[in-house]
């Protein structure tokens, strides 16, 4: 949470950003930190998409309860994005295939792409931000 | 980090007085809060306090101003739902003022 | 023996290069990121599941839980909480973790 609300940078460009999840949720910080600078990134009102592949597309699993492990819930903080105006979510079917899971399985709304739309969705980024 | 003695019970803040353990939270710490922060709490505070809380609880974050403002508007009707409505009950700032009296977690992404 | 694994299959070899190593009547104790390995539709679950016949595996409840996998688990597979983890520790007189 920030009083800094509608900071701008001044400059008007509007670029496009991808931050690229590609971890497990608890295993490393990774997601958490990643998930953090999303929602920081949130206020420069830049052209965002959030993707997640290969073990990242974890982090959005259904049913998730970690007061066994001791830690902090974040799969909750994904559906706060929309209020942050991140709406671009995107997941792979061949991350989804290799891990029996299916969208029904995940906690918000994403759109599934096959493996040559995604590739073609990083090629016209202007950032890419791996997490 | 310090303890400070709430309606007599040992409660522990950190630095900068906000609660370490939000499970610990209770209508005398949102009380004991506002008086350290100079707020003198209303129904019009206590909305925004409860409204936070609710916040934190499906989302596990506090929100940004931006996103508060918003979300409030929603809810609470356009007339709140601005930042001269909530900069008037939290003059210090909505982010700092309100999660320190609702007991959420210091505000982070403040740069 | 002992094994221990804490990375994702589909991230690190370490579950693999444990099932190629550990002895028959060993045990592997999935624990972390490497729980994911033990779920119904993961690429890695064939291995698993042939692994089981010569190696008891099992897999820590609460990671699975805090990774939203608690109902996916693996026939064959043991799910055990902290305490059973100590007590397959106690059990072999000799562990490894594949860092």
């Amino acid at each position: 949470m920030s009083d800094m609300d509608d900071m701008d940078d001044g400059s008007g460009i509007i670029k496009k950003f991808m931050f690229l999840n590609r971890k497990a949720p608890h295993g490393t910080v990774y997601a958490l930190e990643g998930l953090e600078v999303v929602l920081i990134t949130a206020a420069f009102d830049q052209d965002v998409s959030l993707v997640f592949t290969d073990d990242g597309v974890y982090q959005l699993m259904k049913g998730i309860d970690t007061k066994g492990i001791e830690v902090k819930d974040f799969s909750k903080t994904y559906r706060a994005l929309e209020g942050y105006d991140i709406e671009k979510l995107y997941v792979d079917r061949t991350s989804l295939d290799a891990r029996g899971l299916t969208e029904d399985d995940l906690i918000v709304d994403v759109t599934v792409l096959a493996d040559d739309e995604m590739a073609n969705l990083m090629a016209e980024q202007d950032v890419v931000i791996s997490f | 980090m310090p303890m400070v003695n709430i309606a007599g019970k040992e409660v522990e803040v950190d630095e900068e007085g906000y609660l370490v353990d939000l499970s610990q939270w209770n209508e005398d710490i949102a009380k004991y809060m506002a008086v350290e922060e100079k707020v003198e709490l209303t129904d019009a505070h206590w909305e925004v306090v409860n409204f936070l809380r609710e916040y934190y609880a499906e989302y596990q974050i506090a929100p940004a101003v931006r996103v508060l403002t918003k979300a409030i508007g929603k809810k609470l009707g356009p007339e709140k739902g601005n930042n001269k409505y909530l900069y008037e009950l939290f003059p210090y700032g909505p982010a700092k003022q309100a999660c320190k009296i609702a007991g959420l977690p210091k505000p982070t992404g403040c740069i | 023996m002992l094994h221990i694994v804490n990375k994702s299959a589909s991230e690190r070899s370490s579950l693999e290069s444990c099932l190629r190593l550990a002895t028959q009547g060993s045990a592997v104790l999935l624990i972390e990121d490497a729980v994911y390995a033990a779920t119904t539709g993961n690429a890695a679950a064939a291995k698993i599941q042939a692994a089981a016949a010569g190696l008891k595996i099992y897999a820590l409840g609460p990671d699975l839980a805090a990774r939203g996998m608690a109902g996916r688990v693996l026939d064959g597979v043991n799910v055990v909480d902290y305490g059973g983890f100590v007590d397959l520790v106690a059990e072999h007189s000799n562990c490894q973790s594949w860092l």
